[in-house]
């Protein structure tokens, strides 16, 4: 067992789990943030896609033991109260989501990748969520998505 | 709707009402959900194709750190819990009923597929349940796997007494009026094609968790479920033998599902059962590697087309042979797929007085093969389209033109066809004309012409298809094989504020149905949508129901409720009638208000609701109080949605890399309710078309193991990998549903494939090449320019 502690949407969370917790069972099954999903075991899908330090990271390549002190946000902890977050909102308005499943981490994935360039052509943005599926939209509303919110944060 | 208020109804892009929990983590799926005490199942699955199970030794993982239980196919068989069920029945052409092997829920005297069901432990967590199952040791004798499609019927006998490993050998059309059709013809096209096979993989993998209550002797299954009462009602009725009154199956947020959640499946089943023996709540959860071995398959045929064209390149005959795989066992309605759904679409929407099919479905031992987004629509479509691509080519005509001469006809509807339907209405030129302007058609050969000066080839391919969807109707169904009927239900419940409660048989994975069902409401009722809530996935909180598949939704669930609304303003104006003294006749409904006729006097909705539910003097005799309405809705024939896809490709013929540089599409689904939705769903049905077309292939080795058993090796599309597309809609309204609807959600994924292989072949026509199969990967291309090259050099 390992004692693990980090702040996670902004609160301190400390817990005794196995060594080989990955993180994204710490986020689920120990914290019951189940907004973080699991969809495959290859981290190949990017269901599982979390903030660590500002960095979008595949939550399930990583060992909560290996995140001491870290500063996690998962899709539980990007909206402001009722106020969704750019990116939530430009989804929502955009159509850019069907069943839902893949909706977190490709959120997230798009929020880091905004935050690191705010003037992402078509291509940057197809080539940037390169690491998340989706099977549902076929990927064209997210696109949209993305480029919405990027006018918004970058304004 | 009422003056100054929103348009929320029918025909306006609402933003979806369910986006809100997705998008911020409150969505409640399967796997989110524990009960308390519960156990966790994990399954010994054959890691061989084909072999005799000689002993199963579980004493080991039994005896293993918070093993609980661990059953074999043995403790299954004793206990006389029934198998999975063939839902479709169809007639050999010899007229002898078809042959449905045995499928019992864990393999007991033989496996059939790598992934097939062998032992399942259940221990107290689902690491230990996992490490358990290592310390299984299962004793096969080895016999020949049969994987190839083509061979399968000289292949070892996978099922005792079944010939030739042919489930069923059927045929639909004139035979002797197409072979006469194929012997005067001016022109005969022959194309064999084949549809590669897929793996559905929709994100969500499957998951059950079930709670048994042992003082009521009742169960509550939460499950990854496209459609909760058939399942309870094959789980209880065929399978372990519960009343239905005593089985609770919730289909919660279902992480999308594309046909492959629409079965009862071995492990909901072994879950359930083993809930009630050990008196604990069971949860499975398929991690995705389980997903690709034990999900049902799709597409996977031969299929062996010959088309007769007159001396004016008109369409006068049409046969296709298939060989369809079906795999180790039948899937619940793997029969249904490529007869009903695939025999009857081979008109496709052209005007062909002569065809004939015969249909074989095969076992191999690989995973069963059943209904994936289209379900035998589009390996009829692809067939078709390329064939048609094939004959103009070989007639020397432009391959839209050459669809323009055979398309039926705009006033020849209703339009029987020679292989059993009757489309009720279509016009099909104007999509086509649509679609060609979309593209730029005219301005196609400019743009090759700059291709080519960088080096690239282009190509441009079109696909018009026609689909059956709104799956029903029942008498059809049963005509051609189905055991259920396939009508749908709704429960409209007004309360006595005005607020509205829709209770669906359908269940939404992903198309919106709490925003498309609820406008539909808004726009009968007058009622804000904010004030409409839409119930589905619960058998206990909704009457019955047939689930979501087959683009039938709306036309069949959305109709349903469209015909309880009728009977709510039916009632309202008994109702209104009472209340303002005025006879029923003369009372109107409209804009969200009771009125009668040629004076003031009027009643709100509102006022209508709280008094059907304080009805002090309500006249016994023709009224009772309540406001709440069931219909149930049988449609009287298919819908027959139809359009034109056109895609534009560039290849480079150094690396064989084919870029997808342009789609257009236009599309007839009747009238729509969310054009916003309709074409999120037209987006992703591409999307998955070009999966096929491009990069995915479900590959069994030479052995019978599954190669692509995980995402790094099932090659899934990615954002880089997709167009940005160009979707528009055209409506002839359907003419047999309240609602003029037709469906929307398998389309793309039907037309897109055959366009978007005639695209890169009419783009390597340049090297000669005149044929190439799916999936069109690089190496593919690149092989099929050098073979081509190296031809012509002869």
């Amino acid at each position: 067992m390992a004692k693990v502690t980090m702040t996670v949407n902004g609160t301190a969370v400390s817990h005794d789990v196995p060594d080989n917790t990955l993180l994204v069972s710490f986020l689920r099954e120990t914290l019951k943030l189940t907004g973080t999903h699991i969809g495959c075991d290859t981290s190949q899908c990017g269901a599982c896609v979390v903030h660590v330090n500002g960095e979008s990271i595949k939550s399930c390549t990583v060992l909560a033991a290996q995140l001491e002190g870290a500063d996690v946000t998962t899709i539980e902890g990007i909206a402001n109260g009722d106020e969704l977050h750019p990116m939530q909102q430009a989804f929502h308005e955009n159509h850019g989501l069907q069943c839902g499943f893949c909706t977190p981490g490709m959120v997230m994935s798009a929020i880091e990748l905004v935050e690191r360039n705010k003037n992402l052509s078509e291509r940057d943005i197809r080539e940037g969520l390169e690491g998340n599926i989706c099977r549902c939209t076929g990927y064209h509303n997210i696109v949209k998505s993305v480029q919405a919110a990027a006018e918004k944060m970058g304004g | 709707m009422p003056e100054g208020t929103v348009n929320n109804g029918i025909g306006a892009s609402v933003r979806r009402k369910e986006d809100k929990r997705f998008l911020t983590g409150s969505g409640r799926y399967t796997d989110d959900i524990n009960r308390a005490g519960q156990l966790y199942a994990y399954f010994v699955r054959a890691n061989v194709a084909h072999a005799t199970i000689k002993s199963v030794k579980t004493d080991k993982a039994a005896k293993m750190d918070g093993v609980v239980a661990v059953y074999t196919g043995e403790d299954v068989a004793n206990d006389g819990v029934g198998g999975l069920i063939n839902g479709w029945a169809v007639t050999n052409r010899d007229g002898s009923a078809m042959t449905e092997p045995p499928h019992p829920i864990l393999a007991k005297d033989k496996v059939r597929y790598v992934g097939d069901h062998v032992a399942m432990i259940v221990a107290e967590s689902a690491a230990q349940a996992m490490s358990a199952a290592e310390a299984v040791e299962v004793a096969y004798d080895q016999l020949p796997p049969v994987v190839d499609l083509a061979s399968a019927a000289s292949g070892a006998e996978i099922h005792d007494g079944m010939a030739n490993n042919t489930y069923f050998d059927w045929e639909l059309g004139d035979e002797a009026a197409t072979a006469a059709a194929l012997e005067s013809a001016a022109t005969v096209v022959n194309l064999t094609v084949r549809n590669n096979r897929l793996i559905p993989n929709p994100m969500e993998p499957r998951a059950a968790v079930v709670d048994y209550d042992p003082i009521a002797d009742s169960y509550v299954l939460h499950s990854t479920t496209q459609n909760p009462h058939l399942l309870r009602l094959v789980i209880c009725a065929f399978v372990l033998g519960i009343p239905e009154s005593k089985m609770q199956v919730i289909a919660p947020d279902v992480g999308g599902g594309f046909g492959s959640k629409i079965y009862l499946y071995a492990e909901e089943a072994c879950c359930t059962w083993a809930s009630k023996k050990l008196r604990r709540p069971i949860k499975w959860t398929a991690d995705r590697t389980q997903a690709f071995l034990s999900d049902a398959h799709g597409r996977d045929h031969i299929n062996k087309v010959q088309m007769a064209l007159d001396s004016n390149n008109r369409i006068i005959g049409l046969r296709v042979d298939t060989l369809a795989n079906l795999g180790g066992y039948l899937s619940a309605f793997a029969v249904a797929t490529p007869t009903y759904l695939h025999g009857t679409l081979l008109s496709g929407c052209y005007d062909i007085p002569a065809i004939y099919t015969n249909v074989k479905g095969m076992a191999t031992t690989t995973a069963p093969v059943d209904a994936y987004r289209g379900a035998g629509r589009p390996e009829a479509t692809y067939l078709l389209e390329r064939t048609m691509d094939a004959a103009a080519r070989q007639v020397g005509m432009d391959p839209a033109e050459f669809r323009r001469l055979n398309f039926i006809p705009k006033d020849a509807f209703p339009y029987q066809t020679a292989v059993a339907l009757q489309y009720d209405i279509g016009d099909y030129e104007p999509l086509l004309d649509k679609a060609l302007e979309m593209i730029d058609y005219k301005g196609f050969a400019g743009r090759r012409a700059e291709s080519r000066k960088q080096g690239k080839y282009r190509g441009i391919g079109l696909s018009s298809y026609i689909e059956a969807c709104g799956i029903a109707p029942s008498a059809v169904v049963g005509a051609l094989g189905g055991r259920v009927g396939l009508y749908e239900s709704a429960v409209v419940r007004v309360d006595p504020t005005g607020t509205i409660s829709v209770f669906t048989g359908t269940h939404s994975h992903g198309q919106g149905h709490d925003t498309t069902f609820a406008q539909l409401v808004t726009e009968r009722l007058g009622v804000p949508i904010e004030r409409v809530e839409i119930v589905h996935g619960d058998t206990n909180r909704i009457q019955f129901g047939m689930g979501s598949y087959g683009s039938r939704s709306l036309a069949v669930g959305g109709t349903a409720i469209s015909k309880a609304i009728d009977k709510v303003i039916a009632k309202g104006r008994i109702i209104a009638a009472h209340m303002l003294e005025a006879d029923d006749a003369d009372v109107e409904f409209k804009d969200g208000k009771f009125t009668v006729a040629g004076t003031d006097k009027e009643k709100s909705f509102g006022e209508i609701a709280l008094s059907a539910y304080v009805p002090h003097n309500f006249p016994h005799d023709r009224l009772e109080p309540g406001l709440e309405e069931t219909a149930f809705y049988d449609p009287l024939n298919f819908t027959y949605p139809a359009g034109t896809h056109i895609a534009e490709v560039e290849v480079d013929p150094a690396t064989g890399v084919v870029e997808v540089v342009d789609w257009a599409c236009c599309d007839d689904f009747g009238n729509l309710i969310n054009p916003m939705i309709v074409h999120g769903q037209v987006h992703g049905g591409i999307g998955q078309g070009v999966g096929q077309a491009l990069l995915e292939n479900a590959h069994y080795d030479d052995n019978g193991q599954l190669l692509t058993a995980s995402y790094m090796d099932y090659c899934m599309p990615r954002a880089d990998d997709l167009p940005s597309m160009q979707v528009d809609c055209l409506v002839t309204a359907c003419t047999h549903n309240d609602l003029g609807v037709k469906g929307c959600g398998e389309a793309g994924a039907i037309a897109s494939p055959p366009a978007l292989i005639n695209a890169v072949i009419d783009a390597l026509t340049p090297f000669g090449v005149t044929d190439l199969s799916m999936p069109a990967t690089p190496e593919k291309v690149w092989r099929a320019i050098q073979d081509a090259q190296a031809k012509a050099a002869e």
